[in-house]
Order: C-alpha cells, then structure tokens, then sequence
C-alpha cells in the first residue's frame, strides 16, 4: 500500500445519505478477479440510464469534475454489502478520500485496508464543505497528519484511529505486521479446545 | 469482577494480542466466489500460504445459476471466478463445496446446517450477513477482501472492540407472525444506522421461544441496522439443533463442549452500552415500501409520505424512495400489486421457510401473471424438501422450483428482475437496482410472499384459510 499523507484537489457533492455499496458498485461488475479497473462503473446506475446513455448531470459525466480527488457525502456512507471493490472502484476513478459525517462500519475499515481516506466530520461542516463543492474547482485539503480539513476559510479537525494513522502514513503491509506476533498466534493455537471444528481431518 | 456479556466472553477468550485494536483468532473463515479471488492473488504475489486451511470452507453461491448448472454457467467472467475459486481452493488445501457437492450452497446456510458454526466461536466471512451465524452465540462479522487474504495468512483479523447493545424483544411473538416481521420490526425501530459501531445480543422471551432457523434470519439482517454482528445466547434449543450434525462435536468431546457453551451466556449483572426494547405482541407482518430495509410499514398500514418524517435527509430519502418504488402515498399496502415473487436467500432460505411458504401454497395457484420461484438456501435444504413432497406444493401451484444459490437476492446471476416490475422478496435487501435494475423489491416473509404469490398483491397471512 501506498503511504497516505495529504490529499489535496477539487471535490465533488453527493448529498445523499445512507448511499450502499451496491450503488457505488452494482453486482454485475463483481465478477472480475482483478482489483482495478472499477473506476468507470463508479455509481453506474446514477451514471447510466437504462439504455447504458451517460446521465447528464451526473458527475462521472461531467468533465469539469474529473480529477477529483474528494468525495463528499451524506451519512452512513458504504453502508450494505461488505464488498471491498466499493473502495477499489472510487479509488480507480480517481478520489483519495471520502467526506462524510458517518460511515459504516465494513466499508471504513476496507477504506483504511486499500489506503482511502475516509473523513468523518461533523454534519454541519460536511454541509458546509458540500457547499463549497459545489464549485468544481474549489481546493480542499485533506492532512492527515495533521488530522485536519481545510477550504477556503474553513478548517476542520477530525479524528482517526491512531493506529490505522500510523500505518497509512507509513503505508505499511498489515499482514507483515500480524506476522511479528507469529509467536503469539502459534501459543493462542496450542491451547484451543480440541472439539471446535476443521474441514479436514489432517 | 463485575459481570459480562455474551460478546465480551467471547471476544477476551480470542485476544491473542493487543487490546484495543485486539488481535482476534478466527474459529473458522468462510469464503465464496466473489470476494476471494483479489485475496487469494495477494496472497500468491507475496508467497504466502494459507495458515490454516483446514479452519477454512468455501462454497460456491452468489453468481451461480440456479437451472441447468451443471451444463455450464453461461456468463464467461462467472465461470472464470468460479474456476479461480476452485484452483485457489485446491492449491491451497481448502475445502470447497462445489457444484456438484450435495452440501453445496449460500454460505451462511450451509455453515450451520453441517455443524462448522459453534457457539463460543469467532467466525467471518467476506460476506456482510456473515452475521447471521451469530445466531448460535458465536461472534461472526463480514470483512472486506484485503482483510480475507489477512485471515488467510495470518488465520487473525485486528478489531477495534465494537460497543455492546441489547435488543430486548418481550412477550411472545402472536400468530402469523414471523422472525422476519420481528426483524424488520426491530429495524424500524432502531433504524438503518442504529447499530453502527455495535455488536447487538438479541434477548427476551420471544427469542428464547425462537427455532434456530428462526434466529438466523434475526440475526442475518443486523448489518441492515448497521450492526456488523448480531448474536443470541447458546440454550438448549442450539444445543439440540447441534447434535449429530457432522462437524459437531461427538462422545465426551460433546460434553465438555456443552459445559464450555453454557458459561458463555450473559452474566445477570452484566450492563450494555445501549438497550432497546420491542414488545413482540405488538409486531405485525411487515412490507418494506423503500429501498432501505428501515423503510417498512405493518400490512395493515398504508404507504407513507414523506412530510411524515422529520428529519430532512429522511424526507429526502422516502421521497426518492417513493419515486423509485412508484408508489403513491396513502396507498394501502395491500392494493400493492405483484409480478415476482422470490423466496431464498439467506435470510429465508431454510428448511422451515419453505414449509412455511408451502403451508400458504399448498392446494392453490400462482397468479396469473406472476412469475414465483423457489431458490433453496442449499442442496441439502432442498433434498430435503423434496423428501417431504415441498417441491410437488410449490410445482403444483405454479412455482419454479431451483438449486440452490443466492439468485434473486443479489441478481448477480441470470436471476435478473426486470426493470419497473415489482417483487416479493424473502431476501435481506430492497436497495435500488439490488435485484436489478429498475427493480423494485418488496422484503417480507415466506409466508408473506407465498400469499402475495397466489393474490397478485400482498395481503395479511394473518386474515389466511
Ligand atoms: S443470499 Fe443474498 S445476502 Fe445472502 S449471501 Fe447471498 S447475496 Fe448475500
């Protein structure tokens, strides 16, 4: 994974909540092995009519909104299916971070798994930054080292797990990690109770 | 020291290290078609093994067809994932319940019904209704695809410990009343993000008076309130389910298993973060009219309108709703009329939902006009419905009888509702485009949407025979 330090760019609005995974992605796209090339079904059923014509208006198809690199939302973003091609196909679009007052639960920790950042920032100033969004050349500033949002006049503070902070800025490899507790993980196996369940007896 | 929860039990009993985020041991990772694949390349790119493949189990489920399959799956790129699946399973020493398996079938129906899921366990999946084997008061969760190939190396998933919350359902569940309208009951009350950040221990006399298979469907849809995890406490009901299944525990192994599972329940004294209570003799049958699964309404009850919402964003929400549904409000939800009917999934899948749905159907006919279908959860559900002669009810009566997969629920199969048409659905979701584009999908019970089958709209199963 690539370290995640400051996102900087242009933003687009999407001001609705509860958006799912099946909406950022639909079903008829997760039948490819690979881990790129999402990013141009990025909300397909928004972008496209029944036809497969773009849909005017819709920012994937508006070519003042390419190069975006922050998406901002309504609460509970992510929320469905656990599918982490969700995350995989708004990063290949383009967007290193996502701007919401909340998101689900599986859908943040795919985010912090792929390296996208996403922001959890209080209603009113998501409000406020969806505002500013609406210009498709407004700058915002997303430091995560900082752990601030800024545009224009406003600056914002949000909160992240220390520890995914830590890794994302070092970009660090989880299961490298885990592995340097092999010895931990191999003592928690030799004292399992004997009846839990295998798929094949060795 | 003060008292725990069944969660909280379970959770210290798997740390092996670190504390908040712990890292967890996983009992058992269960893995499907569609979200392994990127996984197991990870895997192979760094030269990594599978470290424990025999606490793995794959199935293959969500993009299968569920007629003619074992001729060939027509779509190319679900075969090739199909294929991926099983050179990744057999490289890698997994078990994989194949086409041809007779266990085959949608993964959180074919965990427990061969006895891999366990009270006491920390089970996940790549799978959001990983949730429903909470069911057996084990701590299981969905996980993104990064996280599946971490399991897979490392047999552990690091967790920021969730909050607890008690969902206390009392009373007793009235007739015609289903564990579906009990969680959709829930749902509506807690809302779609009610759960968020936690981990909900389903209490109370009605989910004590529950059969297992009517706790998984709880437990399934707790990731549709946001929780990621739902559980109920292991009693004898789980117990009796259990035995005798083939991976459960056998002879002196099986007691010391019971004694082990019966210390794990909540502690008297032990407190939640947060409680909600739902009286079950006030739950009705259930009809979502959005697309989101908090959007339902009682049977008896009309469509709403937005202005009945406070909140803005909730307003906006069933207003869009309603555009997509095409429904007007102050409609009665009975005068809603129907062109499919889809009973499966994992929600309503189970040996016990057909029964259901075949007690409504039996001597009667589908509807002029409305295509009902039949997917069981797996092969084993559905030999043994055949056994007892569910599939003659459900082909007498105009019902298209399937092999088992996810279909409908998801459509990622040809099981596509078409565009503007309007189902009945046992599934979990009614997002937009969730069964397909344009589609718009109605989530009820079995019983439920047998009946809407034979009417062509839905009506009451309450008022049936
Ligand atoms: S039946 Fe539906 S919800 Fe269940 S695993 Fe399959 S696609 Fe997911």
């Amino acid at each position: 994974m690539r370290p995640v330090r400051v996102v900087q760019g242009t933003m687009v609005p999407l001001p609705r909540a509860d958006i799912d995974t099946d909406q950022i992605i639909p079903k008829q796209f997760l039948t490819r092995i690979e881990r790129t090339g999402y990013g141009e079904f990025l909300f397909w059923d928004w972008s496209r009519d029944g036809g497969g014509a773009p849909v005017d208006g819709f920012f994937t198809n508006d070519p003042a909104r390419r190069g975006a690199k922050v998406l901002v939302a309504g609460d509970n973003f992510g929320c469905g299916s656990s599918r982490e091609h969700a995350v995989w196909a708004i990063q290949d679009w383009g967007f290193e971070a996502v701007v919401a007052p909340s998101f689900a639960d599986i859908f943040k920790g795919n985010s912090y798994q792929s390296g996208l950042l996403p922001v959890e920032l209080p209603a009113e100033t998501v409000t406020e930054l969806m505002m500013a969004a609406d210009d498709p050349n407004a700058i915002v500033t997303v430091d995560l080292e900082r752990q601030i949002v800024i545009c224009g006049d406003l600056q914002a503070s949000f909160e992240i797990d220390p520890t995914v902070r830590d890794r994302l800025l070092k970009g660090l490899d989880a299961i490298g990690l885990t592995m340097e507790h092999e010895a931990a993980i191999s003592a928690y196996e030799a004292q399992r109770p004997e009846w839990l369940p295998r798929s094949v007896t060795e | 020291m003060p008292g725990r929860t069944l969660f909280e039990k379970i959770w210290n009993r798997h740390v092996v290290t670190g504390d908040d985020p712990a890292l967890l041991f996983v009992d058992l990772h269960l893995v499907h078609e569609v979200t392994s694949p990127q996984a197991f390349s990870g895997l192979d790119f760094n030269g990594r093994k599978v470290r424990r493949p025999e606490l793995t189990v794959a199935t293959i489920d969500h993009a299968i067809p569920t007629v003619d399959r074992h001729v060939m799956i027509r779509d190319p790129q679900s075969r090739k994932q199909v294929d991926t699946l099983r050179q990744n399973c057999a490289r890698h020493g997994i078990t994989l319940f194949d086409l041809d398996d007779p266990r085959q079938g949608i993964v959180h129906v074919v965990g427990p019904e061969n006895g891999f899921t366990q009270p006491g366990m920390v089970i996940v999946c790549g799978d959001s209704h990983t949730s429903t084997h909470g069911a057996f008061g084990a701590l299981a969760f969905g996980i993104g695809t990064t996280e599946v190939e971490h399991v897979l190396a490392t047999q552990t998933i690091w967790q920021r410990r969730p909050k607890t919350m008690a969902v206390e359902v009392d009373g007793e569940l009235p007739l015609g009343v289903a564990a579906k309208d009990m969680i959709l009951g829930i749902l509506a009350t807690i809302g779609v993000r009610g759960g968020t950040g936690h981990v909900i221990e389903y209490r109370g006399e009605a989910v004590r008076g529950l059969s297992m298979e009517e706790r998984m469907t709880v437990c399934n849809m707790s990731i549709e309130g946001g929780a990621r995890a739902g559980m109920i406490a292991p009693d004898d009901t789980t117990f009796a389910y259990l035995e005798g299944r083939p991976h459960a525990p056998k002879g002196a192994a099986w007691e010391r298993a019971l004694d082990d599972w019966r210390s794990i329940t909540t502690d008297p004294d032990a407190t939640f973060d947060e409680v909600t209570r739902v009286s079950a003799p006030s739950l009705i049958p259930h009809v979502s009219w959005g697309t989101n699964p908090g959007q339902t309404v009682a049977v008896s009850d009309v469509v709403p309108s937005p202005d009945h919402f406070d909140d803005p964003l909730e307003r906006d929400s069933a207003a869009r709703a309603l555009e997509y549904m095409d429904l007007r409000p102050g409609t009665p939800i009975t005068d809603i009329p129907i062109d499919h009917v889809f009973v499966g999934s994992c929600t309503n899948g189970r040996i016990s939902d057909l029964r259901e749905a075949a007690r409504v159907v039996e001597g009667r006919k589908v509807r002029d006009g409305v295509s009902a279908v039949i997917v069981p959860g797996s092969m084993q559900v559905k030999a043994q419905a055949e056994k007892e002669g569910l599939d003659r009810i459900f082909r007498d009566a105009g019902f298209s009888w399937r092999d088992a997969g996810c279909s409908s629920c998801l459509a990622m199969n040809p099981d596509v509702i078409p565009a503007g048409e309007r189902c009945a659905s046992t599934s979990n979701r009614n997002y937009e485009g969730r069964q397909g584009r344009g589609a718009r999908t109605h989530l009820v019970s079995p019983a439920m949407a047998a009946a809407a089958a034979i009417n062509g709209h839905f009506v009451d199963v309450r008022d049936w025979r």
